[in-house]
């Protein structure tokens, strides 16, 4: 059995009151098995989420920072555009079509490298000086869930539009307000949309670690640090960290279905 | 020979649009050929023919929706302002106030004329207690009560109404005849596709008989409702002629 309180768990981690107690509350046996090993690991993850310190804290934030800037800015671009797309009859529409529900599909190492050479030294956004930054991790980020926010909305406006468009051309709408009209009328539809682009964000990890480089306090997030952590064989940090990733993933799902079902019972989704 | 509404029309007035040869074709078929027919201001046109003879698509092209394959809809003076009531209402995903302020904004109304008209209207409606529900959960006979109040509260002076009453019963019915007669009191040029001949006869002041994508007869209502001179017209009142292929 490993000592717990010979080894220090997390890097730069305390070990508050609250995460004693759990450890002395999980880690009693002295059989020496892998499952206990486990056991032991999954015990430390869990204290170091209720010990919650600083470190912790700051990787955790600045996820969500990235995360939510790249899901806003490419609901920002992704819904006008796949609004456009599927309400409008025009020339290269179908092209269009195609090149978005590729672009879904994205990896996210090549978009890193893409975005790496726009923002370094001798790129074209080079004087900006972004590299390494999070405002980098946002681009690469923002890239990646662009196209699936506007395929996704580009599907639910063509199918609100299909219904709506008779009575909108007997309205004398303009363009303009029919994109606006079908992006108000389908905004339920598009939370589910926004999640999925908020899936695709949070878990993301070879765009920012390529972008970002994983910075200390400056660009560590909560993916690039299970990485690290990982391939250190601090694993009690990288599941904690994990196991966080998912109660967030989880959290921010229920909330989105609770508020879509509500919609939907109220005739509005 | 081409017919009229308005040349049978008792009070001769004035044409509110023409139609001159028009037609729609698609996948090869031609489903509406050589239209000839001018709607009267201020008159009560009913649009009547078996299923299939082309009478919601005559109302589409007629309201601008479709573009004619040939022929053309000639407006007379500007082309003034006009609404729709389909069959099946189209209901946004809003409360029943929302769907009439949407109407209104598209007009360019401000925001308080907005609120005061669209409040009016829901009067008119008798949908004044419903006036914050999701317009699609109101039932089948209030939603098209509002569908006919939201085309209305834009003050169109030509309305074209499409079976409106077709899945109504009869009380839900009465509100949408008292709805559209009202405002053909106050002018507004009416034009509604119905299959039911007393509907035809207690609104209409006209009638197009439509046959096979084409005008088979038109004239006064009670003329032609109760001495039709086309076979086609005479077939389908006595019951023997149900589609486009009947006859």
């Amino acid at each position: 059995m490993r000592s717990t309180s010979a080894r220090p768990v997390g890097r730069g981690l305390d070990f508050t009151l609250a995460h004693r107690a759990f450890l002395c509350f999980f880690s009693h046996k002295g059989e020496k098995s892998l499952l206990f090993s486990f056991g032991d690991m999954i015990a430390e993850a869990l204290g170091l989420i209720l010990a919650w310190d600083r470190e912790l804290s700051a990787i955790v934030v600045l996820s969500l920072r990235v995360t939510l800037s790249a899901v806003a800015l490419a609901c920002v671009i992704g819904l006008p555009l796949g609004a456009l797309i599927g309400a409008f009859r025009f020339p290269g529409r179908g092209a269009a079509s195609v090149a978005l529900n590729a672009l879904m599909g994205l990896p996210p190492v090549v978009v890193g490298l893409f975005v790496y050479l726009l923002l370094s030294a001798s790129g074209p956004l080079g004087p900006l000086q972004l590299l390494y930054t999070p405002t980098a991790m946002i681009i690469a980020q923002t890239i990646l869930v662009t196209p699936i926010v506007a395929a996704l909305t580009k599907q639910v406006v063509e199918d609100l539009h299909g219904e709506y468009a008779e009575q909108f051309a007997s309205f004398g709408v303009s363009a303009r307000g029919r994109v606006a009209a079908l992006l108000w009328d389908a905004r339920y539809s598009l939370l589910t949309v926004a999640l999925a682009g908020f899936g695709r964000a949070v878990a993301e990890v070879g765009a920012v670690l390529i972008v970002g480089g994983n910075i200390n306090h400056v660009t560590r997030v909560m993916t690039t640090t299970i990485a690290l952590e990982t391939s250190k064989g601090n694993l009690q940090l990288a599941l904690a960290l994990g196991v966080i990733l998912l109660g967030l993933a989880v959290v921010v799902n229920a909330g989105v279905m609770a508020l879509r079902a509500s919609a939907v019972r109220a005739a509005y989704a | 020979m081409r017919d009229t509404v308005m040349e049978s029309a008792q009070d001769c007035a004035a044409p509110i649009l023409t139609a001159r040869g028009l037609g729609f074709c698609a996948g090869g078929q031609a489903l509406l050929q050589g239209v000839d027919l001018e709607i009267a201001r201020g008159r009560r046109t009913m649009i009547m023919g078996a299923n299939g003879a082309g009478k919601s698509l005559l109302l589409r092209l007629l309201h601008g929706l479709l573009p004619p394959s040939s022929g053309e809809v000639i407006w007379q003076g500007a082309r003034c302002a006009q609404a729709m009531v389909f069959q099946r209402p189209v209901m946004l995903r809003r409360s029943a106030l929302a769907n009439l302020r949407f109407a209104l904004r598209v007009q360019g109304l401000g925001w308080r004329a907005r609120a005061a008209r669209a409040q009016e209207a829901l009067e008119m409606a008798h949908l004044t207690g419903k006036a914050h529900q999701p317009a699609r959960l109101l039932s089948g006979g209030e939603q098209q009560r509002l569908a006919v109040a939201r085309a209305l509260v834009c003050e169109p002076e030509l309305l074209f109404l499409d079976e409106p009453t077709s899945s109504l019963d009869p009380a839900s019915t009465q509100m949408i005849e008292d709805l559209v007669n009202a405002a053909h009191t106050r002018g507004v040029t009416v034009v509604m596709v119905t299959h039911d001949r007393g509907q035809a006869r207690r609104m209409g002041d006209d009638v197009i008989f439509l046959h096979a994508g084409r005008v088979a007869e038109t004239g006064p209502r009670d003329q032609l409702l109760d001495a039709p001179r086309s076979e086609a017209a005479r077939a389908w009142m006595a019951g023997r002629l149900y589609t486009r292929t009947d006859f």
